[in-house]
């Protein structure tokens, strides 16, 4: 993790994240930190997975670093170049660079807009490529992301979950970002199509020189796909380092507590489980 | 065999949401049978207002002086010229009637478009910013919601001078607040939807995100809130034309029809009830549609 192999895509320096909870009459107002201080480089072409328990502030980073929230102090850098959105909104190069899916496949495509408007809209929004040359490379995502091009027009209820989240992707992909920030995006999925989608993920991560930020909370699916892993407990990062590093050596107590939790299905660990329970 | 009744199924689903969406919203609406009768009501209603002049036996401003007060023609001395009867001037009331159809229409028409269109406008921008704008915009509705409508209406009227056009905008006025409030609603419901995050991570602007993300899909209350205010705007239309704020004589609209006839009530009834015989169809057809839109289109209404 500390060799640096390529050029340093996002790099984050003491990310804080407050959000104040207004008082009433009754009560005073206080401050909730979602996220207090964490730090993290990401190089090119790598994956760094966020592990953590719901509500210790993954997806409060996730929305920062997409630039949808602006963080309450510290430093971001996307390649290189010092971003604050607090101050304007953000440009569409900057908007380019970085994108989002989400975890929900349900929720994250407009029930009233094709498919081929999903994957459009950026386009049109931010470049001005011709209709014809719009209409040709959402085709190409189409394929690229396993689907066929009779789906251009279909609307998102006739998609299975599985296949939404591919529209999804693909959508993300449109416009060519170099950093893709992933919310979960397999959790809402079932397991063999949570197969396909890593395996989606991994090969346009090849094909596209894709920095991933992948959130999640299932270790299985991290130890598959990441290269660095940061472990957040209560919007701190309690441990960060090499995929291997932390899996071998957890530091800390909450992250061996999560290992712990894993539930293990290995004939070794059944048989130790029974005779543990024989002998209570 | 399994092909043929495997289709219908599979055609529903290769529809555009639009089309499912009218398909399935005439399933749920026709089940509901007052509002069919409502719908064919209000199309015979429409028909009759396009084609006033062309069915019409008299013209509506036409005064036959050998026949005032003549009865309806089921009734003593009812004439075959004049089937529903003439009013105190010697018009013939079913001409007047019909030509009262068009007025009604054009009111519902013009109140509830203008209503909507303003309300959806002001409710997105209040739904969409929130912060003091919101405050303001809603205490502004909050204080209209707190006078009675027509009273409200009256005043505005009284200020404006009466007249068919300003009883529109009066009445227009007084039902802004229901509109702000549905769309603001719906918009704060929406807003916060994945989908609404992704068109802003896909670059889209605050006016795209309103109008082109979020809007179509908070439809449906307002389609039934506008035809229910639809009905709503005669009723008012009537009720100031009777007042005399309202559309000024000899207009034939039915409200005034009414409050030229009040002197009548005890010698021709003729004159008063027919009027206000097809004030309370028009409304009761329009409101039973509006009944069955919100049950077919309220998915918490939904018997499935």
């Amino acid at each position: 993790m500390t060799k640096a192999t390529g050029p340093i895509v996002i790099e984050g320096k003491e990310i804080r994240r407050d959000y104040v909870v207004p008082g009433s009459l009754f009560r005073q107002a206080r401050t909730v930190h979602a996220v207090k201080g964490v730090s993290f480089r990401v190089e090119k072409g790598k994956t760094l997975a966020i592990v953590g328990e719901s509500g210790c502030g993954k997806s409060t980073l996730a929305r920062i670093i997409t630039l949808i929230d602006p963080a309450t102090s510290g430093e971001l850098y996307l390649d290189g170049n010092k971003v604050d959105i607090s101050r304007s909104r953000p440009t569409p190069e900057l908007r380019r660079k970085v994108q989002i899916v989400f975890q929900n496949p349900y929720g994250s495509l407009n029930p009233r807009q094709k498919i081929g408007d999903v994957l459009m809209e950026p386009l049109v929004i931010n470049t001005n490529t011709p209709a014809r040359e719009r209409r040709e490379l959402a085709m190409q995502m189409l394929t690229k992301v396993g689907l066929e091009e009779r789906h251009f027009n279909r609307y998102p209820h006739m998609f299975s979950g599985g296949q939404r989240q591919r529209i999804a992707i693909a959508r993300a992909l449109m416009l060519r970002p170099s950093l893709l920030v992933l919310d979960e995006p397999v959790s809402a999925l079932d397991l063999s199509v949570q197969a396909q989608v890593l395996n989606l993920l991994a090969d346009l991560q090849d094909e596209f020189q894709l920095t991933y930020v992948f959130i999640s909370h299932d270790l299985s699916v991290v130890r598959y796909i990441a290269d660095d892993v940061m472990v957040m407990y209560f919007g701190e990062a309690v441990e960060y380092g090499s995929r291997d590093e932390v899996f071998s050596n957890p530091k800390h107590e909450y992250t061996r507590t999560l290992f712990a939790a894993t539930p293990r299905a290995d004939v070794e660990s059944i048989r130790a489980r029974l005779a543990r329970k024989k002998a209570a | 065999m399994a092909e043929a009744t495997a289709k219908p199924v599979s055609s529903l689903d290769e529809m555009s949401p639009r089309r499912r969406q009218l398909a399935e919203f005439w399933f749920y609406f026709s089940e509901n049978r007052g509002a069919v009768i409502g719908l064919w009501v209000f199309c015979i209603l429409v028909i009759v207002a396009v084609l006033a002049p062309v069915i019409a036996p008299h013209a509506p401003y036409q005064q036959y002086r050998d026949a005032v007060l003549v009865p309806p023609v089921w009734q003593a001395n009812g004439r075959w010229e004049f089937l529903l009867g003439t009013d105190a001037v010697g018009r013939d009331i079913l001409s007047r009637l019909l030509y009262g159809a068009r007025y009604s229409l054009f009111i519902g028409i013009v109140v509830s478009t203008v209503a909507l269109v303003v309300g959806i406008f002001v409710g997105v921008i209040a739904g969409y910013f929130r912060g003091w704008i919101d405050t303001v915009i809603m205490r502004l509705m909050d204080i209209i919601l707190a006078f009675p409508s027509l009273l409200l209406a009256l005043t505005l009227v009284a200020v404006l001078g009466p007249g068919l056009n300003n009883a529109m905008i009066a009445i227009a006025l007084v039902y802004q607040p229901h509109f702000v409030r549905l769309t603001r609603a719906a918009v704060m419901a929406e807003k916060s939807r994945d989908y609404v995050v992704a068109a802003r991570v896909a670059g889209a602007g605050p006016i795209r995100l309103m109008f082109r993300t979020i809007l179509p899909n908070c439809m449906a209350p307002l389609i039934v809130q506008a035809t229910l205010s639809f009905s709503n705007a005669i009723l008012d239309a009537a009720a100031l034309g009777f007042l005399g704020m309202g559309a000024q004589p000899p207009t034939p609209e039915w409200g005034t029809m009414l409050a030229e006839a009040r002197e009548f009530i005890l010698r021709a009834w003729w004159v008063v009830t027919l009027p206000g015989v097809a004030i309370l169809i028009t409304v009761l057809a329009i409101n039973l549609v509006g009944d069955g839109l919100r049950d077919a289109l309220d998915p918490k209404m939904k018997r499935s």
